[in-house]
């Protein structure tokens, strides 16, 4: 197999490649305001990195957030279009479960929070125990600011930006700031059920949630904002 | 089967997700979900709410088009996508989309511009640009005359609007007469009983020192506070606002202005093809005035049907395949959406 990992919920534009035992490569660019522009390349050169085509390629994994939610969609979008595009299964995951997996991999065991930049003085939250058998969600993802989160929540070790960005309300940095493509595919392949290992590549496969996965709709948690666009677009001249 | 180039084009630069799928100068599938609807109740297009859309109609978009068009995805040879000007936003998710099928599936990527893609979509209807054409680009969000010597690399722009969009002023001019958004057509259908000549709207940047300093620029904010103006001032009179009167009297005003810079450009410039674009192409007073006008000057109007007027994937394909068969070198895979491109940069 060869899995292809996407998450762009976070600083971190971020691609990883498995085959079933580890992760081959992973390609990470830090740009919170470009996600569209480095995603496509970051994939290709992933690809390059693990000797792969684009064709090799058998299941798509994306980072349905919650995250901002411009950068959001690009990473959504970029993984349902290229499993369309070669009939392949594609599937969604919480990415706030990649940063406590890669926590977890990285030993910290006990409860963490996970607390992502939401904009808007807000962060992206939810609560993990990590046990020997791997991080399991405790609470949904919310959109707070970080001050009103409960407080024995913010008690607690607390992995992305929260932290850095709200050092008084989330006290206790711990585990990686940004979601990384590798630790995406792997807490993926961990999830995918054993028995899927020859899927048949015909057509678009939707797969719905359940198996421990999340479906492939963006975790948005906010309304849009209901102002009609700015009256003109007008003047193009060069 | 054929050596002509087989193209999917993606437009998301606003509330229409299209895909169109083109081989060389024919069409062979316009598919477009639009959130229209959704917008209606705010007055105006809702940025998030635009993108949302797009993220949840794109795939089923393209499978749609492919289907209809019969057309495998391997078969194609370039994929190309609006990549400005636009909402932000809603450019990323067509250009992300569009990233991804050429990577995927190893073909050539070409981000071009909405406003070229508007011209380059008579192609498929009217066959190959007469160079130069004279192009006039009439939508809600703009307003331009451009000189068009070659559509894949050549385009100047002659002159726009320094306020209000055409389109826009249809749409300002619309609320004020109560009829829904988008206005456009329904001020069209209001103006077709009505008489327009009874109000004598202004006429923007028509008159002496304007027209050496703005010849081919166009405003239209004035004549929309005047209409809104004349409207208040019978409200207050107590006296009942004859709709369809300023519906005529107002798009008169609008059509008439455009149709005579559009010609004087083509005589300055030597031009005898005038091709109009854009949602407001669709005005059935703009094609009358305009073909009246052009039949005594000598110039071969072209305005493709309105579905084609409007955004849509067609145009984007249309204008990908002559990327092509000119041999226009690729966009990178890095390419950026540009919300404000400039007219004149018809390839980022
Ligand atoms: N019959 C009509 N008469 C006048 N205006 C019309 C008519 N039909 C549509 N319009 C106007 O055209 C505009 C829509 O144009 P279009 O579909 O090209 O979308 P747009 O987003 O404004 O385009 P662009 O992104 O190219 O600027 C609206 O302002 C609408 O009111």
């Amino acid at each position: 197999m060869l899995l292809l990992a996407i998450d762009t919920s976070t600083t971190a534009i971020t691609v990883g490649l498995h085959d079933g035992t580890s992760v081959v490569a992973e390609e990470t660019t830090l740009d919170a305001r470009a996600h569209a522009e480095h995603l496509a390349p970051g994939i290709s050169a992933a690809l390059r990195a693990a000797g792969a085509a684009p064709g090799d390629v058998t299941d798509v994994v994306v980072g349905i957030g919650p995250g901002p939610f411009t950068g959001l969609r690009v990473g959504i979008v970029t993984g349902r279009t290229f499993a369309f595009a070669l009939g392949l299964p594609v599937r969604g995951l919480t990415s706030l479960d990649a940063l406590a997996h890669e926590a977890w991999t990285d030993g910290h065991r006990g409860d963490l929070l996970v607390a992502t930049d939401a904009r808007r003085k807000e962060v992206y939250a939810a609560a993990y125990a990590l046990g020997d058998d791997g991080a399991a969600r405790a609470s949904a993802p919310a959109v707070a600011r970080a001050a009103d989160l409960p407080p024995e929540l913010r008690a607690l070790p607390c992995a992305g930006r929260g932290p850095s960005l709200y050092p008084e309300a989330l006290p206790h940095a711990a585990g990686p700031l940004d979601v990384s493509g590798g630790a995406l595919a792997d807490l993926a392949v961990r999830r995918l059920p054993r028995d899927t290992g020859d899927t048949p590549a015909t057509g678009l496969q939707w797969v719905d949630p359940g198996h421990g996965f999340d479906g492939l709709e963006p975790l948005y948690l906010r309304r849009p904002d209901a102002a009609p666009a700015p009256p003109s677009k007008k003047s193009t001249l060069g | 089967m054929s050596d002509e180039p087989l193209v999917l084009g993606i437009e998301t630069s606003c509330d229409e997700t299209g895909v169109g799928i083109v081989r060389g100068q024919t069409l062979l599938v316009d598919t477009v979900a639009s959130s229209v609807d959704e917008h209606a109740r705010f007055g105006g297009v809702v940025p998030e709410v635009a993108s949302r859309a797009h993220l949840e109609a794109m795939i089923p978009t393209i499978e749609r088009a492919c289907r209809d068009a019969g057309v495998q995805l391997r078969d194609l040879d370039a994929i190309s996508v609006t990549s400005g000007p636009g909402l932000a936003g809603a450019l990323l998710v067509g250009v992300a989309s569009a990233k991804a099928l050429a990577l995927a599936l190893g073909k050539p990527l070409y981000g071009v511009n909405h406003l070229a893609s508007h011209v380059a979509v008579d192609i498929v209807e009217h066959g190959p640009l007469p160079e130069p054409t004279m192009a006039m680009l009439v939508s809600g969000g703009h307003s331009s005359l451009l000189l068009v010597p070659d559509v894949t690399n050549d385009v100047r722009s002659l002159g726009s609007t320094m306020d209000d969009a055409a389109g826009e002023a249809f749409d300002k001019v619309a609320r004020v007469l109560g009829l829904p958004f988008p206005g456009g057509p329904h001020v069209d259908r209001a103006a077709r009983d009505g008489n327009r000549i009874a109000i004598d709207f202004p006429r923007g940047l028509t008159t002496g020192r304007d027209m050496e300093r703005h010849r081919f620029d166009f405003s239209f904010s004035g004549l929309k506070t005047a209409v809104a103006r004349w409207v208040e001032t019978r409200h207050r009179a107590g006296e009942s606002v004859p709709v369809a009167d300023v519906a005529a009297s107002f798009q008169e005003a609008v059509v008439d202005v455009l149709t005579r810079k559009a010609l004087l450009a083509c005589k300055e410039h030597d031009v005898d093809h005038l091709l109009i674009g854009g949602g407001v192409a669709a005005n059935s007073r703009l094609r009358a005035l305009a073909e009246e006008r052009c039949a005594k000057a000598g110039v071969t109007l072209r305005v493709p049907r309105p579905g084609l007027c409007t955004d849509n994937g067609a145009m984007v394909a249309a204008l990908g395949a002559q990327m092509v068969s000119k041999g226009r070198e690729p966009s990178d895979l890095g390419l950026p959406t540009d919300s404000s491109m400039p007219v004149t940069l018809v390839q980022a």
